[in-house]
């Protein structure tokens, strides 16, 4: 077998392959939250931004094809890993109570659903609008504006923003962890990134609807 | 002391096992864990009841026999210690303890709290050694290593073997033992040789025994007998990854072509 | 009964070196038709299964443990002795010799004890090759410690873990063997019976002790490296599983008994506090290093050891030894301590106890320099005691540990029954009367890496061996009389627990055949030992059956033959009319008290062989000789 096969069928492997994917996918959305934030400049701002990444040729397919190959790798890996992980304790513990593990760590599967499940939503909601009920082509701020001013949709928006918020807490961390990357001298670092870098994620993204639905931007 | 225990009882690999519940009255808080188990079976038998089965040898934290899941934690409450080292004066009178066997995939059961870990011998025997013949070492002090380097290796060769990483592991991981031995020995000069190659066979053997993949829980270091910290599971991804990707030319078996 | 030592003629530096260079050779296309069994995996058989492995043989390797890593070695704490003199305080291999032979109170092999300080530097080179982790100078070279019974620095130590490092190392090669196919271990399966035929040893009888399924297994020789039998005393530092079964089994098959008495009490254990106590954890003798033994002056004085001063302690090691002070050898250490405690100056609530000070040498180093040295040992006591150690002084008190005893073997590890080889603890070679603190790791790599490769290789050259199989009629017939045994103790349902015989079997002999002994004490432990095998045989309860892991069972057959081996310790204890190392006979002593040898009658190895069953067994004799070091009076004054 290769080794790059033979790699891929390690549980390291595959733990480095949602790393890996996890970190692109990571980056995307902190560019994407960075430019969810134009909306406090107004509409303007916010659609101009939107143009500007439409007019450069094939940026937003290059963009999506990453995205896209990332997030398969990442679902497909992890599924895979979590199957056999549910497989390696066929009887359950009558007790079980941890010391370290925390939730978000235990969760990763769920918030990770979750997250995928709202990415979906959020492009058949935002990019596409079959299923916004008032969309615009590209009038970007009008449609997060009406979008967002659903009270059960901005809900979703906040749930989906909170999960990754979690997922992040835990696969910020394990990053470094997966990849080798520990020192005595930076290890403290590394649950301060990840708790960072993991609120201001929900921070900045929860602000949007919550600033919406409180009408303090119209 | 009182205490209530439900103990989990399976008479064989084929029983289906069940948890018994048996009161104990007259117990010293300076007894340890398993002197307590001590005094219980000593009753069963005059009872006539089978006593409970558990594996227990060194009695001083050592030999890595010992170990079950005490109310829902491998090796009880207290940190950093094997269930032999574990006293009773860390319990309180009237509670209520569960006691229950490594439960993984790769650990099936034999009987009571009594589980086969042969699994851990063969993963060392994957590639857990430094190949040296009897005879053909060189003088002991012409291989300096630097004390720290020494006492961070002796870190991870502190690993006793217990499994306990593997029955915490909400995963049901075996990484913080393999990495362990994959550290040690890849710390120290002597294992370099053999150490890209000594982490890929270990994975890979750890992978067929069934264990499930390390998520970075935690969960083993805290409660290691030994204290082995999960650095080393950084340390051991680090040798794995390289050997993966981007091992030396003259171990990735395309050396050959060098010659051209 | 042969006992020729068979130790090669010439000087005694060049034996060895004249031994290996003339044997008789096995040629290696030939060696992988001999199938070797290996039992036990401690640092002497691990090690003989790897190395022998490694030069062609195929081995069969048995542990009741349920993995070869778990053998009691594991638990040595504080180091192993090699005379590589790094420290340039005036170490040498004859030094090493000397004071071992002197240690053992002059009643050890000579030619033995030298060939073992010969070899002690290169199983240090060995154990680092294969990635030991040894403590360190600064500067990367190796550092040492001292230990009882030495005026010089030679231990090598893994911080209070050497053992389990020494262990781990030697289990790895066994791996590595397994790995290349030339080992095949058989764990949880423990030997219960020897097989010899045509006057060798062929093969050995085990249990499965999950299946339950009794089996014979046939080999060209058979090595036990089972350990000691410290454990006869129920409590003791050993581990619970630790036995005497293999090398009872082979005694009764016709394999001599050395100095069955010869059982070394040590000074630094954790004191018992209760009757369900199940074991005497060791303190490592390292901590005497740094550590001061002390009682208070005033007899029951039970003020907090703190509030003690300095002018109202005794520090009765370094007031009668003061030549070694705190580093007397264990045999010494234990005796005064027994001594002062027994005068009512002990300490702990039983009296029982004594003082080992670190509170010193942790002001005087710090607590971090201390911590790095014994951690893990200070870490252990306060688990058990609730006490820390850094801040109050451990209490501490004698407890079995070791048997210099053990099957008798030749200067090739032979033991009288041809192809029995017997190797580390469960031989009696090298430690005479009373062994030096950190030798044992070194006697039992010796014997694995070095020794018997050569000697194991001797035999076979020099022996004609026919064809046996499982299916002869010796294997089955000794493979019916253990399942015949097996059954028979399930059988008794009487109404006591083994664990109730052992314990009273244990209180006998630490009474009557421990740190003192005399000749009325010994007699009437023999009658008590032998009502007590009646008693056990009629009323001993063992539950379950016979096809499931049942550790009741296992322990009944352990128990059944410490029953029969207690006696004979107290036989030869009473026949050795001497006070040796550690064993001191109250007739025997020197107006201060110390023990008084009788080179005369008793400069011997006292070699025991079974008769029949309720017969008395006959003693032999093995004169020792001494050219290099003249038996004296051992002082440490």
């Amino acid at each position: 077998m290769h080794r790059v096969a033979e790699f891929y069928r390690s549980t390291p492997g595959k733990k480095f392959v949602t790393t890996v994917t996890g970190a692109v996918l990571f980056a995307y959305v902190v560019l994407h939250t960075l430019g969810n934030l134009q909306i406090y400049f107004g509409t303007r701002m916010l659609n101009a931004y939107a143009g500007l990444l439409h007019s450069v040729p094939g940026l937003v397919w290059a963009v999506r094809f990453v995205i896209a190959l990332s997030g398969t790798l990442h679902v497909v890996a992890a599924v895979q890993l979590t199957i056999r992980n549910w497989g390696s304790r066929p009887i359950r513990y009558m007790v079980q109570r941890y010391r370290e593990a925390d939730w978000a760590g235990r969760t990763m599967i769920w918030s990770g659903t979750g997250v995928a499940a709202f990415a979906v939503y959020h492009v058949l909601h935002l990019a596409l609008g079959s299923v916004h009920p008032d969309f615009v082509p590209g009038d970007v701020y009008h449609n997060v504006m009406a979008g967002l001013l659903v009270l059960p949709v901005s809900i979703i928006y906040i749930a989906a923003v909170v999960l990754l918020g979690l997922h992040l807490y835990h696969g910020l961390w394990s990053f470094f962890q997966t990849l080798g990357w520990s020192h005595p001298l930076y290890d403290s670092w590394r649950r301060a990134f990840a708790t960072a870098f993991a609120v201001g994620v929900v921070a900045g993204n929860v602000s949007i609807p919550v600033t919406v639905l409180l009408r303090l931007i119209s | 002391m009182r205490l209530t225990l439900h103990i989990w009882r399976q008479r064989n690999r084929n029983d289906r096992g069940r948890f018994v519940k048996y009161e104990i009255n007259d117990v010293s808080p300076d007894m340890s864990f398993l002197e307590m188990l001590d005094v219980l079976n000593q009753r069963l038998i005059e009872h006539g009841e089978e006593p409970v089965a558990f594996e227990h040898d060194c009695r001083e934290g050592i030999c890595g026999c010992c170990g079950m899941v005490i109310n829902g934690v491998a090796n009880g409450p207290e940190k950093g210690t094997t269930v032999c080292q574990l006293h009773l004066r860390h319990f309180r009178d009237g509670d209520v303890i569960y006691i229950e066997p490594w439960r993984s995939r790769a650990f099936p059961a034999i009987k009571d709290l009594v589980v086969d870990r042969s699994a851990l011998d063969r993963i060392m025997q994957a590639g857990g050694f430094i190949s040296v013949r009897a005879g053909s070492a060189p003088e002991a002090n012409t291989v300096l290593i630097p004390k720290e380097t020494a006492e961070l290796a002796m870190d991870a060769a502190g690993c006793i073997g217990c499994g306990a990483c593997v029955a915490s592991c909400p995963n049901g991981a075996a990484a913080l033992f393999v990495a362990a031995k994959i550290s040690h020995l890849g710390l120290l000069p002597q294992g370099q040789p053999e150490r890209h190659r000594r982490a890929r066979a270990m994975v890979r053997q750890m992978d067929r025994e069934g264990f499930g993949a390390c998520s970075n829980h935690r969960e083993c270091e805290a409660v290691c007998p030994k204290r082995i910290s999960i650095r080393f599971i950084a340390l051991a991804n680090r040798d794995f990854l390289k050997e993966s990707l981007a091992p030396s030319e003259a171990t990735s078996g395309k050396a050959k072509n060098a010659k051209k | 009964m042969n006992l020729a030592p068979k130790v090669p003629s010439g000087p005694l530096e060049e034996k060895w070196t004249r031994y290996r260079s003339t044997v008789k050779l096995v040629s290696p296309a030939n060696k992988g038709n001999f199938t070797v069994i290996v039992v036990g995996t401690g640092l002497a058989g691990a090690s003989a299964a790897a190395t022998l492995a490694d030069l062609g043989y195929n081995v069969l390797v048995f542990c009741f443990q349920d993995s070869a890593r778990r053998a009691h070695s594991v638990a040595a704490q504080g180091g192993i002795n090699a005379a590589k003199n790094y420290r340039n305080d005036g170490d040498s291999t004859m030094r090493l010799f000397s004071e071992t032979v002197a240690g053992g109170d002059f009643r050890s092999r000579e030619a033995n004890v030298y060939r073992l300080a010969e070899i002690s530097g290169g199983i240090i080179d060995q154990c680092v090759a294969q990635g030991v982790p040894f403590a360190r100078e600064y500067s990367g070279y190796l550092a040492n410690r001292s230990f009882g019974g030495s005026l010089v620095s030679r231990t090598f130590y893994c911080r209070g873990q050497t053992g389990q490092q020494l262990l781990l190392g030697a289990y790895s090669a066994l791996c590595h063997q397994v790995t290349l196919g030339r080992v095949k271990v058989f764990a949880r399966t423990e030997m219960l019976d020897l097989v010899v035929a045509g006057g060798r040893a062929r093969g050995i009888v085990t249990r499965d002790l999950v299946t339950g399924r009794v089996e014979a297994h046939a080999a060209d020789a058979v090595l036990l490296a089972t350990g000691g039998y410290a454990n006869v005393f129920f409590l003791s530092t050993n581990a619970r599983g630790a036995n005497a079964t293999a090398i009872w089994r082979a005694y009764r098959r016709g394999a001599g008994f050395a100095n069955p008495c010869f059982t070394q009490i040590h000074p630094t254990c954790i004191p018992q506090s209760g009757h369900y106590q199940s074991k005497l954890p060791l303190m490592s003798e390292a901590l005497r290093n740094d550590g001061r033994v002390w009682v208070p002056k005033l007899k029951g004085d039970t003020r907090d050891p703190a509030e003690i001063p300095e002018s109202e302690r005794d520090y009765y090691l370094e007031r009668m030894y003061p030549g070694y002070g705190n580093l007397a050898p264990r045999d010494i250490a234990s005796r005064a301590t027994k001594r002062v405690c027994d005068e009512g100056y002990g300490v702990g609530v039983s009296g029982r106890g004594v003082y080992l000070d670190l509170t010193g040498a942790t002001a005087r180093l710090g607590e971090d320099a201390v911590r790095e040295r014994y951690g893990n040992l200070f870490e252990m006591y306060e688990c058990i005691t609730g006490e820390e150690p850094w801040k109050a002084p451990m209490r501490i008190y004698p407890a079995p540990h070791y048997t210099m005893g053990g099957l008798w073997v030749d200067y090739g590890l032979q033991s009288t029954i041809a192809g029995l080889f017997v190797l580390g603890e469960a031989n009696f070679s090298d430690h005479g009367a009373n062994r030096l603190g950190a030798s044992a790791l070194m006697q039992g790599l010796a014997d694995g890496y070095f020794i018997i490769p050569y000697t194991l290789g001797e035999y076979f050259a020099g022996a004609i061996l026919e064809k046996v199989s499982p299916a002869d009629q010796k294997f089955t017939e000794a493979q019916k009389e253990v399942e015949d045994r097996v059954a028979r103790l399930l059988s008794v349902q009487g109404r006591r627990t083994v664990d109730s015989f052992h314990r009273e079997l244990g209180a006998v002999l630490w009474e009557h055949c421990g740190m003192s002994r005399d000749a009325a004490g010994l007699r009437a432990a023999t009658g008590k030992i032998r009502a007590l095998r009646g008693q056990f045989w009629e009323d001993v309860r063992v539950p379950g059956d016979a096809a499931d892991l049942n550790q009741e069972l296992e322990k009944a057959g352990r128990v059944a033959d410490y029953l029969e081996l207690g006696e004979l310790m107290c036989r030869d204890a009473l026949a050795r009319e001497e006070s040796c190392g550690c064993h001191f006979r109250e007739e025997f002593q020197t107006t201060d008290g110390e023990a008084m040898r009788d080179d005369g009658r008793f400069c011997h190895v006292a070699v025991w062989e079974f008769a029949a069953e309720d017969r008395e067994p006959a003693r032999y004799v093995e004169p020792l000789t001494f050219e290099a070091v003249k038996p004296a009076e051992r002082s440490y004054k």
